[in-house]
């Protein structure tokens, strides 16, 4: 019904679009056929920078037509792993995608300069870039491509920024000034390539096969995303309500995880941001909730009240990685550290966790001042964080090419392994509350802690007196369900509405029959069709190393043995056959 | 005919098109941005705020006076009818129009707003709101 893949080849600047119904029909669409789609287009042993590396994007059947199904997948080779690059971001990009006429994109190829896609409904342009390439700040790209291109209002823009256009191993790709796909190097693909952004816009209609049935489950469904308690973490003071929680709890990395709990969390919590710091909250496309939340920083340059405004979106992963992580503060020096990121268009997950191994690092004298070229590193230092940050991104020396390579790359050379946090060569999302999130972060197919929510595990085993046994059958629940909302490419904040049952109904409102029996089956078949495409890159879960930070610091269920962590493994890899 | 869609609270909209796609859904049977008689968008990308555009539901209204087929008639209580029958799709109409509320789908036909308050129905921030209105 819905099937057309749109494929680019920026060696040539030729485009087609063929119906690929054969894989939608079978596997939804967003990462089920995303997958399936780098499989065709991803051998063995391609170099993640090299042209022939893929670029795709999809969405899934029920995108921008039913409420919170409002994100975008793009799958890649990551230059951080060297195997599955997953991503996804909201914004008003899978709408554009849908009224464009697009469910995947595929780019392949390297352009001979700098150049950004104009897609627009059917007129597919490939544009030169050269006059923006070295423009660093991904605010300023967006401001200069919406002057000269159309779909004013509603179109969606992909571009990155100076880190990116570096190669920074984990340079993302901003979407529409707030959203991004972020953590495993989309970016820095995207600068191999030579492509900076994608503008993208549509004007056409979903059809829907019979109105009623469909309605009325749009109807049922905004009302309990709206109406019900299910969505008021998001809404209200959004992810950064974490700060408190895992901090009370100890589950909140700071200091380079060398604790995990932060004597100064109040000041920089979700508390603090909404009642000091909020300016407003805006939404993705066809997402009542409006969870993302903007800080306004203002800050003095001069004296006569003269004032520098800046509007900086946040959320927990960022308050952790720049904030707890790095030992600061005050909520205000966070937010510029963010924007810092955010202007160059770097993971803030990684970025911080790549400061907070080198600020210890240079605490047990691993690197020197002739290394940092004389900024000195200490937690809680923001001022040294931010002149880091621009160092990262410029290179000037050895030292600083390998910190823009990540942690993993930078302890190889440096030292420093066993505080290299990071799990399956990812710099680590804001959880230590327990065995769960480590298991799931390096079992998951992106290692991300969203890919089995690891860490709410955790919590449960802490009321609940969970076995491991019992912690690993519900990592593979959620390893195997999860691919079925990243097929649909719903949001997965909404994922308490969007349980099975009504994953199920939303589907045969709009003419799509599936069992439930079948939607399982389908998860994990996606599953394995990864780690199918990990294997074929090199991936061995066996050969990833724990550090040993993870054992040394208290968690939320207390200290993390490594026999616990082997015997869920062996438990993980036997009960999904990986 | 007695209602009308009131801009209440401009400033609360956070962009989320709910309002678009319920009207399209309602009216046109479709999943649309551009069946829409409501027009949300942004001016100078989503850190710039949102325009929200509605028909303004005029007594007298300049879209039907500037009709020259007579496809457009004054609706009691202000706003407009559209007669498809009649419409030859000039756009003279659109121009007329100050805010703009008035687009054209695909089959080139003037979507117009019917104050039915759909929008307002699926507006979770109380941006939009149904207000009664006196008929003459």
């Amino acid at each position: 019904m819905w099937s057309n893949v749109l494929y680019i080849d920026l060696d040539t600047g030729e485009h087609k679009v063929k119906d690929r119904a054969d894989l939608f029909d079978k596997y939804l669409g967003g990462t089920g056929v995303a997958t399936q789609l780098l499989l065709e287009e991803c051998p063995p042993g391609t170099d993640p920078f090299s042209p022939k590396a893929p670029i795709i994007f999809s969405i899934g059947p029920l995108n921008t037509i039913f409420p919170c199904v409002s994100k975008t997948v793009s799958m890649f080779k990551s230059p951080m792993t060297g195997e599955l690059g997953e991503s996804h971001a909201g914004g008003r990009l899978s709408m554009a995608m849908r009224f464009a006429g697009y469910d995947s994109i595929v780019i392949k190829g390297r352009a001979e300069k700098p150049c950004y896609l104009s897609i627009h409904d059917d007129e597919v342009q490939i544009k030169d870039a050269t006059s923006i390439w070295n423009v660093s700040s991904v605010e300023v790209i967006g401001k200069i491509l919406r002057e000269v291109e159309p779909g004013k209002g509603r179109r969606s823009i992909m571009r990155i920024g100076g880190a990116g256009v570096k190669m920074v191993r984990y340079a993302n790709v901003n979407v529409d000034t707030y959203r991004h796909f972020g953590r495993l190097g989309l970016g820095a693909v995207f600068g191999s390539k030579n492509l900076k952004a994608i503008v993208i816009s549509g004007t056409e209609d979903v059809e829907i096969p019979e109105i009623a049935p469909y309605s009325k489950m749009y109807n049922k469904l905004y009302d309990a995303v709206v109406d019900t308690e299910v969505m008021d973490k998001y809404h209200d003071l959004g992810t950064a309500a974490n700060i408190n929680v895992l901090n009370q709890l100890k589950g909140l990395p700071t200091r380079n995880l060398k604790q995990s709990g932060f004597e100064n969390a109040e000041n920089i919590s979700g508390e603090y941001f909404a009642d000091n710091l909020l300016l407003r909250k805006i939404a993705c496309s066809n997402c009542p909730i409006g969870c993302i939340h903007i800080a306004m920083l203002k800050t003095t340059f001069q004296k006569g009240h003269e004032f520098e405004v800046n509007h900086i979106s946040y959320d927990y992963e960022l308050i952790y990685s720049l904030g707890t992580n790095l030992g600061i503060n005050l909520a205000e020096d966070v937010l510029r550290l963010i924007d810092r990121c955010e202007r160059y268009g770097l993971d803030i997950m990684s970025t911080g966790g790549v400061l907070a191994w080198a600020t210890e690092s240079y605490e047990r004298d691993l690197i020197t001042p002739t290394d940092t070229l004389g900024i000195a590193l200490r937690f809680g230092d923001t001022n040294n964080y931010l002149k880091m940050i621009d160092k990262i991104v410029e290179m000037p020396n050895k030292f600083y090419q390998t910190l823009a390579k990540g942690t993993v790359a930078a302890a190889a050379e440096y030292g420093g392994e066993d505080f290299a946090v990071n799990l399956g060569g990812l710099e680590i999302a804001g959880y230590h509350t327990g065995p769960a999130s480590i298991v799931g972060q390096m079992v998951g197919v992106r290692h991300s802690h969203l890919d089995n929510g690891g860490y709410s595990i955790d919590q449960k085993a802490a009321s609940q007196q969970l076995t491991g046994e019992q912690m690993v059958d519900k990592l593979i629940y959620e390893d195997y369900w999860r691919m079925i909302n990243n097929s649909l490419v719903a949001c997965l904040f909404a994922r308490g509405v969007y349980g099975e049952q009504t994953i199920i109904d939303a589907l045969a409102s709009v003419g799509i029959k599936k069992t439930r029996d079948e939607l399982e089956t389908l998860g994990r078949e996606i599953f394995l069709a990864k780690y199918e495409f990990k294997k074929q890159q090199g991936f061995d879960v066996d050969k990833i190393k724990v550090p040993g930070r993870f054992y040394e610091t208290i968690s939320q269920l207390g200290m993390i043995k490594e026999e616990t962590i082997r015997e869920m493994l062996e438990l993980y890899k036997k009960k999904t056959g990986i | 005919m007695s209602a009308r869609i009131k801009v209440a609270n401009p400033n609360r909209c956070i962009g989320c098109y709910s309002c678009m796609l319920a009207c399209s859904r309602v009216n046109a049977k479709t999943a649309s941005l551009i069946d829409s008689a409501i027009d949300i968008r942004t001016s100078g990308g989503i850190e710039s705020g949102l325009e929200i555009i509605v028909c303004r539901s005029c007594i007298d209204p300049p879209c039907a006076r500037a009709c020259p087929t007579g496809a457009l008639t004054p609706r009691n209580g202000g706003g407009v009818i559209l007669d498809k029958d009649l419409c030859d799709s000039c756009m003279t109409c659109a121009s007329a129009c100050l805010p703009r509320a008035i687009h054209f789908d695909k089959a080139g036909m003037p979507v117009i707003c019917t104050h039915c308050g759909v929008c307002a129905r699926f507006c979770s921030h109380d941006v939009l709101e149904l207000r009664k209105t006196e008929v003459l």
